[in-house]
């Protein structure tokens, strides 16, 4: 019977210590309660002719004095969580990032080389690794004990988890978030590497494209360079619709006079529901494509117009 | 205890007994009668539930079932016991029978919507139990979206309307309960010589008028959904997903403390007469129970702390969260101070009350555990949560039922159970239960999910640990319906106080007069104003 789980990451030794801080005080309170029960159920017993003296009449001092102590251990272990909780969650900005599609009852992982895997992540040690997550269909949740991490992945939106790998080895890979009859099965494997060895990996199964490669072919066969200009170059200009250049990370005005972010989530909805946030001084005149382009592909689109970033607005 | 007693000849048990006199009763002491009969059917069957789950997870691939049927059983089993089980259970049947009584009233201040209750109860629970069987659910007792929107074949809408249904009787509960508190206290008995059990039943019934109206408002919005296709919370159709859980949460948080607060009342009662003393710090119980309350209704957002809300949410949520839980460590150690000088003694009731002090504080510090966030992203949606709840609403809540149940059934009943039978049923509950859920904790460490038909096969040993606590539970859980059974004819009359406690329910005969009181008692001295011996021995 195991009943340690290896720490494989950078966290999960801090995780690991938040729970033992945890488990201290606990074992604490539980000595004294049950201590308590234990020492008057003996000496306070009925049939115990033990003097018990007269009982204090004012309670007040001992009620602020334990709840003022409740308070203080209390607020520690707040702090001390919700420090770790934001670390856990700031990716640092040079982190590899990863991308994962949820479906019922698989996960999909695409690789920035065009690699792909099913139910399986290769990551490399030492490095942070960025997953950016999204779902197909339900909620789903990509959770690595072994790593003390996980999140939910939902369907419409680009959620992302990360970590630092420390130890090289095969861990657990978990659905944790029910999302129907094979929810069980719905399980894989995180293979963290030597950084040399992740290198090797990479090439043996090098895809056929690097994700924005693959983008910019969809980018073509979607038709969408009919309308955007995208590159140096490619796409039809910036008359019937806004550049796609500098687009990426930069502040879009839009008709409603309302400024958004160009993020990976604003792409997104702008490819499926253009009409939502039409861009100042252009008309709706682009179809939805809610339906016909897959989370992979968006994923791939997404990756091509964000290489875009580096163009500047033209 | 062998007390001649005048076996009263009338009671509310034998004044009438036609089949229409107990359907159509408005007898609050019938009707918690008959929500016994309705919760124990609902109990037994989310308790088959959950123990062909356990058999299932004997092995690693699943024992018994598939993993179409292990989800339908965990959904059955959380639906089950958690709307037409805890949530009802010790109000609308202790409550029920002994509230007017601790009130010094004859009755609840609106008996005929008393009754409705019950019918809009079973209507519910019978409508939503027929489509579990009938259509089967998997979602989980959650719904979460867009799985049970778009995703499922099971009768998501019909479950909902037998819950929506069942709803209504809470709040009617609610709302009779919080009338007959204020306008209904004997003469003398102010809002401070109340029992404490009226206090927590008072808190529990805001909770029900205030939070079930948004779970209707949720179903009726999932059912919308469901059926019409508005986008509310699909997010192809403009919607959130998160917003369901926003919703769902905000009733089903402060719905954790509706199964709870009922059983801090029971302990306040408990825990004072075996111990021959007043309660420790009474102001500080009975205001405890208020702000759970309150604070209950702002801690939602800590069931969604990976689900993908911002971080100053759940920094938010995370300090509300550790909040909630003073006033449970001040009620326990109020508690701790009731025993201290007591003369206590050790009857069924206690040992049940004493089960409740050690499995709540477990439940509780547990809950700290996933309070914490960097702890809670490791530990939730994995058994360790699983642990936590059962150590509040099974150890905890079911204790503090069986602690009350044995503690009025002379009341109810005008029988004594049989005592050795009742105490060694609490130890083996307490062990049983400790066995079961004890392994969950580790489990849940070391990763293993909640909702998994399967499991890798590491986690075996525990898992089949858990499984032989469960066993032992079912036994434990099954002997106090046979016992009690056999009191019902064969057990020894009760007097009317058999406890020598305070409080006007034991003022009148047991069991009591329909009308509960000859004549309206006046209450004349604080609650809980148990002599000192030492005085009496003094005086002599």
């Amino acid at each position: 019977m195991t009943l340690t789980l290896t720490s494989a990451s950078v966290h999960s030794a801090e995780v690991d210590a938040l729970l033992a801080g945890l488990l201290l005080m606990s074992l604490a309170v539980l000595a004294l309660v049950f201590g308590l029960i234990w020492t008057y159920a003996i000496r306070y017993r009925a049939g115990n002719t033990e003097d018990r003296g007269a009982i204090g009449q004012k309670s007040w001092r001992i009620e602020i004095g334990w709840t003022v102590a409740t308070l203080v251990v209390f607020f520690a272990l707040f702090v001390w969580g919700a420090d770790l909780y934001v670390r856990l969650y700031t990716a640092p900005g040079n982190a590899l990032k990863i991308y994962v599609v949820g479906k019922q009852w698989m996960w999909k992982v695409e690789h920035e080389g065009g690699q792909r895997e099913i139910n399986a992540l290769h990551v490399p040690v030492g490095r942070p690794v960025q997953l950016i997550m999204t779902s197909e269909d339900v909620i789903h949740d990509f959770s690595i004990p072994a790593f003390r991490i996980k999140h939910d992945v939902l369907p419409g939106r680009y959620e992302q988890l990360w970590f630092n790998a420390q130890t090289p080895g095969s861990y657990h890979l978990f659905c944790t978030q029910f999302c129907g009859t094979d929810h069980a099965a719905m399980i894989g494997e995180v293979v963290a590497m030597q950084q040399a060895d992740y290198a090797r990996w990479l090439t043996q199964n090098g895809g056929s494209d690097t994700l924005v490669a693959a983008g910019r072919d969809l980018f073509t066969r979607y038709g969408c360079s009919g309308c955007h200009q995208a590159g140096p170059t490619g796409g039809g200009g910036t008359v019937r619709a806004p550049s796609l250049n500098g687009l990426y990370g930069s502040p879009v005005p839009l008709a409603d006079g309302t400024t958004v972010f160009a993020d990976d989530k604003y792409i997104r909805d702008s490819i499926l529901l253009p009409a939502d946030q039409i861009v100042a001084s252009y008309a709706p005149v682009m179809p939805s494509f809610s339906g016909q382009i897959g989370e992979d592909d968006l994923i791939k689109l997404i990756a091509f117009i964000k290489s875009l970033a580096a163009e500047g607005p033209s | 205890m062998s007390v001649t007693v005048d076996t009263p000849r009338v009671s509310y048990l034998t004044e009438e007994n036609t089949i229409g006199s107990w359907l159509l009763t408005t007898d609050h002491k019938r009707i918690a009668l008959l929500y016994f009969a309705s919760i124990t059917g609902f109990f037994f069957l989310g308790g088959i539930a959950a123990a062909l789950m356990r058999i299932n997870l004997l092995t690693p691939t699943g024992a018994i079932v598939s993993h179409e049927m292990y989800n339908r059983l965990f959904t059955m089993h959380g639906v089950v016991m958690v709307w037409f089980f805890l949530v009802p259970a010790i109000p609308v049947t202790l409550g029920n029978f002994i509230v007017p009584l601790m009130l010094g009233a004859r009755d609840l201040a609106f008996p005929k919507l008393n009754l409705v209750s019950w019918y809009l109860f079973m209507t519910g629970g019978l409508f939503a139990t027929y489509s579990l069987f009938a259509g089967g659910l998997d979602t989980g007792w959650t719904f979460y979206t867009p799985l049970s929107t778009d995703y499922t074949k099971g009768h998501v809408v019909a479950v909902a309307i037998g819950i929506f249904i069942s709803g209504f009787s809470s709040i009617a509960t609610g709302v009779n309960f919080i009338v007959s508190i204020h306008r209904l206290r004997a003469p003398g008995m102010g809002w401070y010589r109340m029992p404490l059990m009226l206090w927590s039943l008072y808190a529990t019934s805001v909770i029900y008028v205030l939070a079930t109206p948004v779970l209707a408002m949720t179903l009726i919005l999932l059912g919308f959904e469901t059926v019409f296709h508005v986008g509310i919370f699909d997010q192809r159709l403009g919607g959130d997903p998160l917003l369901f859980q926003h919703l769902f949460w905000f009733y089903s948080h402060p719905a954790v403390y509706i199964m709870i607060l009922p059983g801090f009342g029971v302990m306040s009662e408990v825990l004072t007469t075996f111990s021959q003393k007043g309660i420790f710090g009474y102001k500080f119980i009975a205001w405890s129970s208020v702000a759970i309350a309150v604070i209950s209704f702002f801690v939602w957002g800590h069931h969604m702390f990976v689900a993908g809300t911002s971080v100053y949410s759940a920094i938010t949520f995370s300090l509300l969260s550790f909040m909630v839980s003073v006033p449970s460590a001040i009620k326990v150690f109020n508690w701790l101070g009731t025993l201290h000088k007591g003369y206590i003694k050790f009857d069924a009731p206690m040992l049940y009350a004493l089960g409740f002090l050690g499995l709540f504080t477990i439940g509780g510090l547990t809950g700290l555990f996933v309070a914490a966030l960097g702890a809670d992203v490791h530990l939730t949606q994995t058994y360790f949560v699983v642990a936590h709840f059962h150590y509040i609403m099974v150890g905890g809540m079911v204790s503090a039922f069986f602690a009350g149940l044995h503690y009025w059934w002379p009341k109810i009943t005008g029988r004594l159970y049989p005592e050795m039978w009742a105490r060694a049923a609490a130890f083996l509950i307490f062990f049983g239960f400790n066995l079961t859920f004890f392994p969950q904790f580790i489990l849940g460490y070391l990763g293993m999910p909640r909702r998994y038909a399967a499991y890798p096969p590491e986690f075996q040993v525990l898992n089949v640990l858990s499984s032989a606590g469960s066993t032992i539970l079912a036994v434990a859980y099954l002997m106090p319906v046979f016992y009690l059974g056999y009191s019902l004819r064969h057990g020894a009359r009760s007097p009317s106080n058999p406890w020598h406690a305070t409080g006007l329910e034991w003022k009148t005969q047991s069991p009591p007069r329909t009308e509960n009181f000859p004549i309206i008692p006046i209450v004349t001295e604080p609650p809980y104003n148990y002599p000192r011996p030492e005085d009496r021995t003094r005086a002599a």
